[in-house]
């Protein structure tokens, strides 16, 4: 039922406008955050209970249904999930999110009602196909045909087009970056020969079918069929586009296709004629644009190096090790401890292995046991340690390490050469020198902590195996490097102990 | 409403969008990314809209299927990313039980 007049829904969405945009602002700042985010939630229920009081709706049982089934889904995933694979939940969290984007512009082109006609504030919806009741697909065929199209009537179909194209790529996109990052298939850039002209290809016969949307929308109805089309292209171009993104570049991609739905969002909100939707995601589609720039800054990669790089390089790059057997100088424990326990200033460097192991609050013991000795502690914090930006820092948070003592690379370069020792933690890529020195390496041109100009190294490492981009790191061949192999925590705890009992 | 007044609220939009997010420390680059994830889930309201006028058995089964979806995106992503601030506390927010020595 319809209980809002227009303008008290505009006026309700312009309400939950406002918090999304206060929700962001929020979130840029630590001690914000949180208020932001529940500011945010507060808008998005706010938007939901308007949109059941403002808008004629059938089937109300099917739609508070699907909207429990979905808490239900979505809630405990978000609860249970481990922070190690908060990438994946947000990449999965996004694409279905485009998938729903797509599903409801495509709904609309082909509604039994004319384009933009639905959506419209009660009252002003005129029923022409009134249910025919033909029971046919998507009851198209069963509409008065005829309808003359205005100048917005093509725009709306454009926008519904741009949505169903952009949605699905964003779906199946998310969907592979997922794969990759629960390594339920290669992390590795998968290319194969002709990849780039299949990829164009795909894209342009998306372009062309979205086009063919538009020129079908002369009588206000589009064909299901040629959505189901377009559909199915853009879900090919999505998989296409995110397989030769490989390792660590994988969170960008997630940065850029969360963009993606944003804007599918939008053009989705001028097809429905809803400035809600319009607004949320032009906000997002714009924030996490400039959220992906500063990733790709932080990784010293341009936006095109890290879509189109594998194309261009082929697979050649990245066999820089060649798998020789070269003296490493390993330690023990005892070893790592003494070292630690006797020097003045110690930095540490943790990786993605350190949250694998579930190590953080052991090395937060660590830390604390050496302040005690009057050692100097640090923790230098690459911007994509971890699987995605500021991952890390999430991880150190769930081990309660107050984030003053979390140093930002920049920050923390110039001190590793007044360091005694750095201890790198299941961290390898984000050290790695071939990021300088190697061209042609995966990781040529990221910025890295530079724990080389410390005076001793120690890695903590499960065994000589390369990181998540697949490269040989020089470093540990390096005369002032040891080793201490094992399982992170085992080991951080043999440490501790060892420092206890100097 | 009239393709105009959209495309003003686009481009205002765009640059509000732009203008929030422009000084943001790499720290939170992860919650920023979960919450702004969590706000594109409002396509529900644009998945009810559609579901409550769909007038075709086909119409509905995709219309619940995209509310399901919108659902999971919204309220998932808004619970996971308070689940993340949750944890981001300063040293004066959690009090003397971890007995951190100011040095």
């Amino acid at each position: 039922m319809a209980w809002l007049s227009a303008p008290w829904t505009a006026l309700f969405y312009l309400v939950a406008a406002v918090c999304f945009i206060i929700a962001l602002k929020g979130l840029s700042a630590p001690n914000t955050a949180r208020r932001g985010n529940l500011i945010g939630a507060a808008g998005a229920v706010l938007a939901v209970l308007v949109t059941f009081f403002s808008f004629d709706l059938d089937h109300l049982g099917w739609i508070v249904g699907a909207i429990v089934v979905g808490s239900a889904l979505g809630v405990p995933t978000a609860r249970r999930v481990a922070m190690t694979q908060m990438p994946q939940l947000v990449a999965l969290f996004n694409g279905v999110g485009g998938a729903a984007a797509a599903l409801v512009a495509g709904l609309e082109l082909t509604g039994t009602v004319p384009l933009l006609e639905r959506g419209k504030v009660v009252g002003t919806i005129p029923k022409l196909a009134a249910h025919s009741g033909s029971g046919g697909w998507f009851a198209y065929g069963s509409v008065p045909h005829g309808i003359p199209a205005t100048a917005d009537t093509y725009i709306a179909a454009g926008a519904g087009a741009f949505t169903v194209l952009v949605g699905a790529i964003s779906f199946s996109g998310s969907m592979v970056t997922f794969a990759k990052l629960q390594e339920l298939m290669t992390t590795r850039p998968v290319t194969f020969p002709g990849g780039q002209y299949l990829f164009g290809g795909g894209l342009l016969a998306g372009v062309a079918l979205g086009v063919a949307v538009v020129v079908d929308a002369r009588d206000s109805i589009v064909s299901p069929w040629l959505l189901a089309a377009l559909a199915l292209v853009a879900l090919v171009v999505g998989v296409l586009f995110v397989l030769p993104v490989g390792g660590a570049d994988v969170p960008i991609v997630i940065s850029l296709l969360n963009a993606f739905t944003g804007l599918t969002v939008a053009a989705s909100g001028y097809v429905l004629d809803n400035t809600l939707l319009l607004v949320a995601g032009t906000l997002v589609g714009a924030s996490g644009t400039i959220l992906t720039r500063l990733m790709a800054a932080a990784m010293g990669r341009s936006l095109t190096s890290t879509l189109f790089g594998a194309f261009r390089q082929s697979s050649s790059a990245g066999a820089v090790g060649s798998g020789e057997d070269r003296p490493v100088r390993s330690g023990s424990a005892q070893d790592v401890a003494i070292m630690l326990g006797y020097a003045r200033k110690v930095i540490i460097v943790p990786g993605y292995g350190l949250a694998v192991a579930q190590a953080q609050h052991t090395i937060r013991e660590l830390a604390e046991l050496l302040e005690a000795r009057g050692i100097e502690v640090l923790y230098g914090i690459h911007p994509v340690a971890g699987r995605m930006p500021g991952h890390m820092n999430v991880l150190l948070a769930e081990a309660n390490v107050p984030y003053e003592v979390l140093r930002e690379m920049d920050q923390v370069n110039p001190e590793f050469a007044s360091t005694d020792v750095a201890l790198v933690v299941g961290a390898n890529d984000v050290v790695n020198p071939a990021a300088k020195s190697t061209p042609g390496a995966p990781i040529y041109g990221m910025p890295i902590l530079e724990v080389g100009d410390a005076q001793q190294v120690v890695f903590l490492k499960r065994s000589m195996r390369p990181g998540f981009a697949g490269i040989e790191n020089e470093l540990l061949y390096d005369p002032k490097t040891m080793l201490l192999f094992g399982d992170a925590k085992d080991s951080l705890t043999k440490v501790v102990a060892g420092i206890k009992a100097l | 409403m009239e393709g105009i007044t959209l495309l003003t609220l686009f481009v205002l939009a765009v640059f509000v969008g732009f203008e929030v997010v422009s000084k943001v420390s790499t720290t939170l680059h992860t919650p920023l990314m979960s919450g702004a994830n969590a706000i594109h889930g409002v396509i529900l309201v644009g998945a009810i809209i559609a579901t409550g006028q769909a007038s075709s058995t086909a119409a509905l089964v995709l219309g619940v299927v995209a509310t399901v979806l919108a659902t999971v995106n919204m309220v998932g992503g808004f619970v996971v990313t308070d689940r993340m601030l949750e944890m981001f506390k300063g040293r004066g927010a959690r009090g003397g039980a971890n007995g951190r020595k100011a040095s």
